[in-house]
């Protein structure tokens, strides 16, 4: 029995041995060199796959990195600056910095500021209902609300509103990967500089059609007045096609534009409430419908008055 | 036993309410709204501005490119704008508004009603003035009926087959114009015949329009060349591969278009308007439209000017039904449904059915429970449920590959599906996305 054992073990042990040194000399034969900064990269990588960076994934992206020896037009939209530098470090190499970026949805179409022409009883999917139809309002730019954004997005940041029937952005979660901005048919969703205390201001409209027809449709839609554009000291203010936009480098966050407009299609995020401004408040508030977020922990007020 | 083609099809209600109602004249309209994109292929190029004068017939925008079409005013008066309006979908397209006054006819066309049977027009000529006329196929597809008749190098005509069918369910102008103009069509078929340089032509009718079948066939028995066949009553039937299957026994391959195996296929409302254009000099500024539902008080046809809104068709024919769901440009089967009211009627409306909402409601959508009914019905021989999976998970390549390219868009699938699954849907979205796949993969 125990001669059996033993040379059972020893068989065994002989075909591991010779096995191993065949498969030794085959793996020397056949190495693939790769250079171990890839895995270096990939590691430093948040490893979310999003292909938010414009490849296939983190992988490809840390070959990306790699292969081009420098970081020019590369950048990790997830990680951001800290993740860039670590992947400079290991490369070393200087990284470009970039303003960190967050998803906004330029409609404000709400029910009740866009009465409903039609019906759409179809799939759930904002890509089938565009290629149908223009919308259920008069608006053919604003959101359809069936949610693509909300499927593409892998962070949980996008969610729509029942109440409103708008997606909105969770800016904590949000990492701008850019996957909501390619998912929407209307290309409502647009990646923002994320202002000083995550503080925004932009147009919340792409209605394109000339005032009258644009108002008509919606309650909160940009007419293209131009009263804006005048009132920017920065010339951030741009008006194409009937269409206000703020670009976000030049905005100094002034808020001087958002009480001129009159459908209130300006849009202030997270900014405290004005206080000096209260002296007018009472003309404008009861028309003015928009809710602005407050943060919880607003900072003084006296800080930015 | 009847012909019809051998893969799939389906035989839903067929409805025809308005199959015993004359084509009526419409009233003219007070205002057009003529888009100059009606056709596939390059919107045309407007030539007027506002103020013109123009009469009935002049041309408001010039064909841009071979594969599109010219565009006529359907009134006379004078033009208000060339601005935006709403197409079938309500996306803004670019057109012309016309206000209408009187009804002043260019002086080239020719109002009588009286046939001119004589051809006296070579085949270029008759190409020229096709092509002159913006003739697209009324059918519903509107590709530029010129186009058709000029087989692309290396491939020739054999049979000129005349789509008669209308299987459709509800729709009846192409009944219709059978039954009314008969003559009228028979020299199209001859013009058309010429054109294309074929001696064999086949109208395919479908049996539930034996009126149409016996007429047609008293007609065609001078002319030895053309041949009327009864089809077997089947939904596709009137899609150009499945109709060139019933009539030929022949199949057009994957991705080929029907001259391939030298077919080329025309819908009698074209037929009709290559007839009036040819013999009587008139563009293509009207067509017979259905105007239908079951609870609509007057189901009718009606001769339309382009650019009448449909809302003055709908009023024509008893108004709105109030427990109106859905306003389908269209059949039930391929249709869709219209934004508002306020739109035009084109050179592809061949039917404005008004649904009552209890059968315009889309049923709730359940899991596949994999019956395949609709691989056994799907006309091209596909597997619709396959294909929308692969489109809901957005895998183009292997939609490509499953051939969802040769969908042709009839619908049943989505009709037969015990499920309620909106599978055409997302078969069309796969359509799109792999389309413009393919053409950037040309690039």
């Amino acid at each position: 029995m125990t001669t059996i054992i033993l040379y059972t073990v020893l068989t065994l042990s002989i075909i591991g041995v010779l096995s191993a040194i065949v498969l030794y000399f085959v793996a020397q034969k056949f190495k693939v060199y790769e250079d171990p900064r890839i895995g270096q990269v990939e590691t430093e990588l948040p490893g979310a796959n999003c292909g938010g960076c414009g490849f296939a994934g983190c992988r490809a992206f840390a070959e990306a990195c790699v292969n081009k020896g420098e970081l020019t037009d590369l950048f990790c939209p997830v990680g951001g600056n800290d993740c860039m530098s670590g992947v400079a470090n290991i490369l070393g190499i200087e990284a470009e910095k970039k303003d960190p970026r967050v998803a906004v949805v330029r409609c404000n179409g709400t029910c009740e500021h866009r009465p409903k022409t039609n019906f759409f009883d179809g799939p759930v999917s904002c890509a089938i209902a565009a290629s149908l139809y223009s919308g259920d309002t008069g608006c053919q730019y604003g959101c359809l609300g069936c949610g693509d954004c909300v499927v593409a997005c892998d962070f949980d940041a996008i969610h729509m509103n029942p109440e409103t029937g708008l997606p909105e952005v969770d800016d904590e979660k949000c990492v701008a990967c850019g996957a909501c901005v390619k998912a929407c048919p209307k290309t409502l969703i647009e990646l923002r500089k994320k202002g000083p205390k995550d503080r925004k201001i932009y147009v919340a409209c792409r209605n394109q059609d000339k005032g009258g027809v644009a108002r008509k449709s919606c309650a909160v839609a940009c007419i293209g007045c131009s009263k804006c554009e005048k009132e920017c000291k920065y010339d951030a203010i741009t008006i194409v096609n009937n269409l206000a936009f703020i670009d976000a480098d030049k905005c100094k966050l002034c808020r001087k534009c958002a009480p001129v407009c009159p459908t209130n299609a300006i849009i202030e995020i997270n900014f405290p409430p004005k206080k000096v401004v209260l002296t007018e408040l009472p003309v404008s508030a009861p028309e003015k419908p928009i809710e602005v977020t407050v943060p919880v922990s607003a900072e003084p007020k006296s800080a930015e008055l | 036993m009847l012909k019809s083609f051998k893969i799939g099809g389906v035989h839903p209600a067929e409805n025809k309410l308005s199959a015993s109602k004359a084509i009526e004249v419409l009233a003219l309209p007070k205002t057009v709204f003529i888009p100059v994109g009606q056709h596939i292929g390059a919107p045309a190029e407007v030539v007027v501005k506002k103020g013109d004068k123009l009469m009935v017939g002049q041309l408001i925008a010039k064909s841009s490119g071979f594969v599109s079409a010219n565009i006529h005013s359907s009134v006379s008066g004078t033009v208000k704008k060339v601005e935006t309006g709403p197409d079938t979908s309500g996306y803004p397209k670019m057109g012309v508004y016309i206000d209408v006054e009187d009804d002043l006819w260019d002086e080239q066309i020719d109002r009588s009603t009286e046939l001119k049977s004589e051809i006296n027009l070579d085949s270029a000529a008759i190409l020229a003035k096709i092509q002159d006329a913006g003739i697209v196929g009324l059918g519903g597809a509107t590709f530029p009926t010129h186009v058709k008749l000029m087989p692309p190098k290396g491939m020739k005509a054999e049979v000129l087959l005349i789509n008669g069918v209308e299987c459709e369910p509800y729709l009846t102008s192409d009944h219709r114009l059978m039954l009314e103009h008969g003559e009228e069509l028979i020299i199209g078929i001859q013009l058309l015949m010429k054109a294309l340089n074929v001696n064999k032509a086949a109208i395919g009718i479908e049996n539930n329009k034996p009126d149409a079948i016996s007429g047609l066939i008293k007609l065609a028995y001078r002319h030895t060349n053309i041949s009327v066949v009864p089809l077997k009553v089947k939904y596709p039937q009137g899609g150009e591969k499945q109709l060139i299957k019933a009539v030929t026994g022949r199949e057009v391959p994957s991705g080929a278009l029907p001259i391939s195996v030298g077919a080329v296929v025309t819908n009698i409302a074209t037929t009709f308007a290559v007839y009036e254009a040819v013999q009587k000099n008139k563009p293509l500024f009207e067509r017979v439209v259905t105007v239908t539902g079951k609870s609509v008080k007057n189901p009718s046809n009606y001769k339309v000017r382009i650019g009448t809104t449909i809302s003055e068709l709908i009023e024509a024919a008893g108004g709105l039904p109030e427990n109106c769901g859905k306003i389908i440009n269209g059949g039930p089967m391929m249709g869709k449904a219209f934004a508002n009211t306020e739109i035009p009627v084109t050179k592809g409306t061949s039917g404005i059915l008004m649904m009552p909402e209890k059968e315009s409601k889309r049923s709730e959508t359940m899991p596949c429970i994999r019956c395949s009914r609709c691989v056994s019905v799907c006309p091209m021989g596909l597997e619709p449920y396959l294909l929308m999976t692969l489109s809901e998970k957005q895998i183009w390549e292997n939609a490509e590959n499953e051939k969802v390219m040769d969908c042709i868009e009839c619908g049943s699938c989505s009709y037969t599906c015990p499920a309620n699954r909106p599978l055409l849907d997302y078969i069309r979205l796969g359509k799109g996305k792999v389309g413009a796949l393919i053409r950037s993969r040309k690039q």
